[in-house]
């Protein structure tokens, strides 16, 4: 990447910007005579009105082509035609010339972008440990920006502005030298003042935004700090020290307004002098007879265009230093020493290779800045038959050798050889696919489990996507812009997927091995479960829902023979109230989809309320609203703000309660008609949401149920076509899309106040499910489990649980684990211990154990001290005193 | 089974009867009212306690002992408040509750419970009352025991 922000433009832009200047140079010969024309055009008029003094109008002779008279009306009309063909060509080249170049400019910042995310990507891994994202992402994002618009200005800017202020200038001294000399007569006022005062403002500018950065600094510190502060009674001194900041601040600011107003007042004068010595001077030349007005009146039309490109000019060479600084820096920031070598993540691996034999490590030596050693002279060599422990403290090094093992961190001396070939110089297609490596802190993709399972087969685009004709189009023009702009050529949507490598056939086998190894992990359980809480789109997974709907009528026989099962579940029952549903859900008898019927839109909702006055529900609702309103008053008002019973438990949040207090007082002893609509509204908000038996609050009787059902036939009969997308009704015979599976197996509600009573219906449901057959199809649906950003949705150890699993997707040849399962608890780390032991039962397994007694089932174990292994051999040959693992041992 | 019919049944508790009726109204509203069958265990002995019950219908067998040897100490009926020590010192669940019958009873959270006793120190002296009058029983049933052998 070139150092200088020109050598970037002239390698890549180079073709561009030349055909730019061209354009640029075509142009100035229509733009010069598009200022001849009015002189052309006033002088025509002066004669005329001599020939018309003199009656001799009508033998006026006049070529535009020699040898083709016009009369002076026609001549007049052709000039004029003229003046605007020209004026049209002018505009034409700006706007071609605009477009052209603010194309190119997206293009080089595209390619910027892209370089330096690859830069990212090929920085050895120690220097991220200097490099905070916090400054690195916003220079990929908004730094660069204006580069982009300069990139497309950086040569044609000044030649082609220049020209626009150059011809004008030119055509004005050919009318007149004078003219000439009076048109250019501030120039060099401007050309010294103005950018010395926007020095000066640019100065000030950078000093603004350093004493804003150190401004944020120090709220942080006063956040971060504010104990120390209340406990030293020192806000006064932080309140002056503020202050005094705020002060600095507000005279730079000051200071800028005043030279930039300063520069603007000095422009615009000298802007406006410049006519006046036009009116002057030029005027006086017409009377002398040196001039004829027609030059005049076209060396004024000429003199308004200097300034658009003057101004234009001006802005160039400000932002050009602006621009160069920026870029040095921001590449600067991006030319870490030992970049790794490109060819290092592009090149392809070598047909069928896999790595074999032994292990051997030579020397091998690991320092940070020359100072920190980790590994000290590493030296063994061990088959990759066995099966390998890691055993060590904090600082022996263990920590660092997996990472050199996998050539995640290249060593700084001696050598690593695998199966006699050196680790070292392979392409990450090698070892990134030949070798697995995962540590506790497995990172996650924030999407969903079967595509985090995936990612480690997702080398290259393997597959195209099946595009129709235009979308075939579409690719390929996506893809010459990527070409053009350096970018990557592969397409994110073909299907990467390496099959082959996982050893499976298809993507239905993939599945299954992707389950097979959730259960290796333990982490079956859970994925059921997410399966149960997540949703199918019954149109694509037709099979699945169908088994659904079969296992919701089997659940339902369940609990109909059994007297204490019946009463954990509430079914659906069009013709029933629900008492464990909400009055929305019994309402709308359905499940909202999209925002239409919401439970807080449901009040404001036109129809809604239409079907609630048609039924005549809704002064009651009202009145209701208010019941619930006065309940929660009483209830919570005693209760801090932002207590946690808010959220779990009131209808009313902290900071609604004060206004819901003054609107029952308010409403005291009122008929709902006679309250005010603003009072109505938000009074019907809130008994939507009550549910009897939850809340016992002895509100809704039988009468009341008896005509919510009444509404709720209404409701499903009105329904008008455009909101028939936004519920899905309950329906015993059909998939409803929009509920869970779990809701869809259960049909009903969870009874309120049945002790244990989801436990009981989760064994029951897990139950029916296994005897359907479909608990490996409710896994798969629970693959599809959105994780959440970086996993946030995810357990620590289920995040951990599924590194281990994706690590084993791709089939690998050797398996790095660096303490992988340090914070598991005991079953899961000896059912993962077990399950890998087993895949890797012919070798290839080496595992930096956080604790050394579980070394026990390793074939050999090698003990490190200071960087250095000191001992190795099996577990018995090692546990005798005398021996660092014996101590080891010992102190656990 | 209103809201109203549990402040009824709180009020009528000797550990609640001096408090303000909305009081009582949030303990029960933010209580869940639960239903156990016969035989069903309300806790066991040695889970960690997150709540108080209190019986609102019904009678409870309290046993303690290991699984093979199960001794029956008490039996507690309607209006009794049980677990509140594991709530109120963070110690395992002291005995096993077993429902003799239906039981329907309210379960008090442990910041709730908590919350209560420190905001109502009426409530505390009924908790040591209580306590008081369950020692000053065990060490007579010990008195009677050492009595028999």
């Amino acid at each position: 990447m070139p150092k200088s922000l020109y050598g970037f433009i002239l390698r890549h832009s180079k073709r561009e910007q030349i055909v730019l200047l061209i354009l640029a140079a075509v142009s100035y010969p229509f733009l010069y005579y598009s200022y001849d024309l009015p002189k052309l055009i006033i002088n025509h008029l002066k004669d005329v009105a001599v020939h018309v003094k003199d009656g001799s109008l009508g033998s006026y002779p006049a070529h535009i082509v020699q040898g083709l008279p016009l009369n002076a009306h026609h001549y007049l009309f052709m000039l004029c035609a003229i003046f605007l063909v020209l004026t049209l060509i002018n505009g034409g080249f700006k706007f071609y010339i605009n477009v052209y170049k603010g194309r190119m400019g997206e293009r080089m910042l595209r390619r910027l972008r892209y370089e330096l995310y690859v830069r990212i990507l090929r920085f050895p891994l120690p220097h991220f440990k200097r490099m905070s994202s916090g400054e690195t992402i916003p220079m990929i994002t908004s730094e660069v920006e204006p580069m982009g618009g300069f990139i497309g200005d950086a040569f044609v800017q000044p030649i082609y502005q220049g020209g626009l202020l150059i011809v004008p200038l030119i055509f004005i001294l050919v009318q007149d030298p004078i003219l000439g000399a009076a048109a250019l007569a501030f120039y060099p006022v401007q050309i010294y003042v103005i950018p010395r005062i926007q020095k000066r403002v640019n100065q000030l500018a950078k000093r603004r935004v350093q004493t804003v950065r150190s401004l944020a600094d120090r709220i942080g510190e006063t956040i971060a700090g504010i104990q120390d502060v209340h406990a030293n009674d020192t806000s006064a001194r932080e309140r002056a020290d503020f202050s005094h900041r705020l002060g600095t601040i507000y005279k730079i600011r000051y200071d800028i307004y005043q030279l930039k107003f300063l520069a603007k007042f000095l422009n615009n004068s000298i802007n406006q002098l410049t006519p006046f010595l036009f009116y002057a001077i030029g005027g006086y030349l017409v009377f002398e007879g040196k001039v004829d007005i027609g030059a005049l009146v076209a060396v004024i039309a000429a003199q308004k265009d200097l300034a658009g490109p003057w101004k234009e000019l001006l802005d160039y060479y400000q932002q050009k230093e602006d621009i160069r600084i920026k870029y040095e820096q921001v590449v600067g920031q991006f030319q870490p020493p030992d970049l790794v070598d490109v060819k290092m993540l592009d090149d392809d691996p070598p047909e069928g290779v896999r790595l074999k034999g032994d292990y051997a490590l030579s020397s091998v030596t690991l320092t940070e800045g020359g100072a920190v050693k980790f590994l000290d002279g590493v030296n063994f060599t061990v088959p990759l038959t066995e099966k390998i422990a890691v055993v060590g403290d904090g600082t022996s090094g263990k920590d660092e050798l997996p990472l050199v093992l996998a050539r995640l961190l290249t060593p700084t001396a001696g050598s690593i050889m695998v199966g006699g070939q050196n680790l070292v110089p392979l392409p990450e297609s090698v070892t990134g696919r030949r070798i697995a490596y995962v540590t506790h802190a497995a990172h996650m993709l924030g999407t969903s489990v079967r595509d985090n399972l995936y990612y480690s087969l997702k080398h290259r685009p393997l597959r195209e996507p099946d595009l129709d004709e235009a979308g075939k189009r579409e690719r390929e023009r996506v893809k010459y812009w990527a070409i053009q702009s350096g970018n990557s050529p592969h397409d994110i949507l073909a299907d990467w997927i390496d099959y082959d490598a996982a050893g499976v056939a298809g993507p239905d086998e993939l599945e299954q091995k992707a389950l097979k190894l959730l259960d290796l992990v333990g982490m079956d359980d859970d994925i059921y479960h997410m399966g149960l809480r997540g949703r199918i789109d019954p149109a694509r997974r037709a099979d699945l829902a169908e088994a659904i709907l079969k296992a919701r009528a089997a659940l339902k026989e369940r609990l109909e023979s059994d007297p204490s099962l019946a009463a954990l579940v509430e079914p659906f029952d069009a013709a029933k109230y629900n008492e464990n549903a909400s009055l929305a859900e019994n309402l709308l008898f359905g499940t909202p989809t999209g925002g239409a019927f919401a439970d807080d839109a449901l009040a404001t909702n036109k129809y809604v309320l239409q079907i609630l006055d048609k039924a005549g529900l809704t002064n009651d609702l009202i009145v209701m609203g208010r019941k619930v309103a006065e309940t929660m008053v009483e209830l919570f008002s005693g209760l801090p703000p932002g207590h946690q019973f808010f959220e779990q438990f009131s209808f009313i949040s902290s900071d609604d309660l004060p206004e819901f207090q003054a609107l029952v007082t308010r409403t005291e002893g009122m008929q709902p008609a006679a309250m005010s609509a603003e009072d109505r509204a938000r009074l019907l908000t809130l008994p939507f949401k009550l549910i009897n038996a939850r809340h016992r609050l002895g509100l809704i009787d039988a009468a009341f149920e008896t005509r919510i059902l009444e509404a709720r036939k209404l409701f499903a009969a009105e329904l008008p076509e455009n909101l028939r997308g936004s519920i899905e009704f309950f329906d015993a015979n059909t998939y409803n899309a929009a509920s869970t599976l779990q809701d869809n197996i259960l049909f009903g509600k969870l009874a309120y106040g049945q002790a244990e009573g989801q436990a009981r219906i989760g064994e029951l449901v897990s139950d029916v499910l296994t005897t359907l057959d479909l608990r490996p199809k409710v896994m798969q649906a629970g693959l599809d489990f959105q994780v959440g950003v970086g996993g946030s949705r995810l357990s620590s150890s289920q995040r951990q649980k599924l590194g281990i699993a994706r690590c084993l997707m791709k089939n690998p040849d050797i398996m790095i684990v660096n303490q992988a399962t340090a914070s598991l608890d005991g079953q899961s780390q000896s059912r993962i211990l077990n399950g890998l032991m087993e895949t890797f039962r012919g070798g290839g397994l080496i595992w930096a154990l956080h604790r050394a007694s579980l070394a026990r089932s390793f074939d050999r174990v090698l003990v490190m001290q200071g960087g250095r292994v000191i001992e190795q051999g099996h577990y018995d040959e090692l546990d005798k005193p005398g021996t660092a693992f014996h101590a080891m041992l010992k102190d656990e | 089974m209103s809201i109203n019919e549990e402040v009824d049944a709180l009020r009528r508790i000797p550990l609640f009867s001096n408090l303000e009726p909305s009081k009582l109204k949030l303990l029960a509203f933010t209580s869940e009212r639960l239903t156990y069958a016969k035989g069903q265990a309300i806790f066991r002995q040695g889970d960690m306690g997150d709540a108080a019950y209190i019986v609102l219908e019904g009678q409870a067998d309290v046993v303690i002992g290991t699984a093979d040897n199960q001794r029956k100490v008490a039996t507690i009926g309607k209006h009794s408040i049980i677990g509140e020590i594991a709530v109120l010192c963070d110690v395992p669940r002291t005995a096993t509750v077993v429902a003799v019958d239906k039981l329907v009873a309210l379960k008090i959270s442990k910041d709730l419970f908590l919350r209560m006793v420190k905001e109502f120190p009426q409530m505390a002296v009924e908790i040591m009352r209580e306590l008081a009058r369950r020692l000053d029983r065990t060490n007579q049933q010990l008195a009677a025991l050492s009595k028999q052998s």
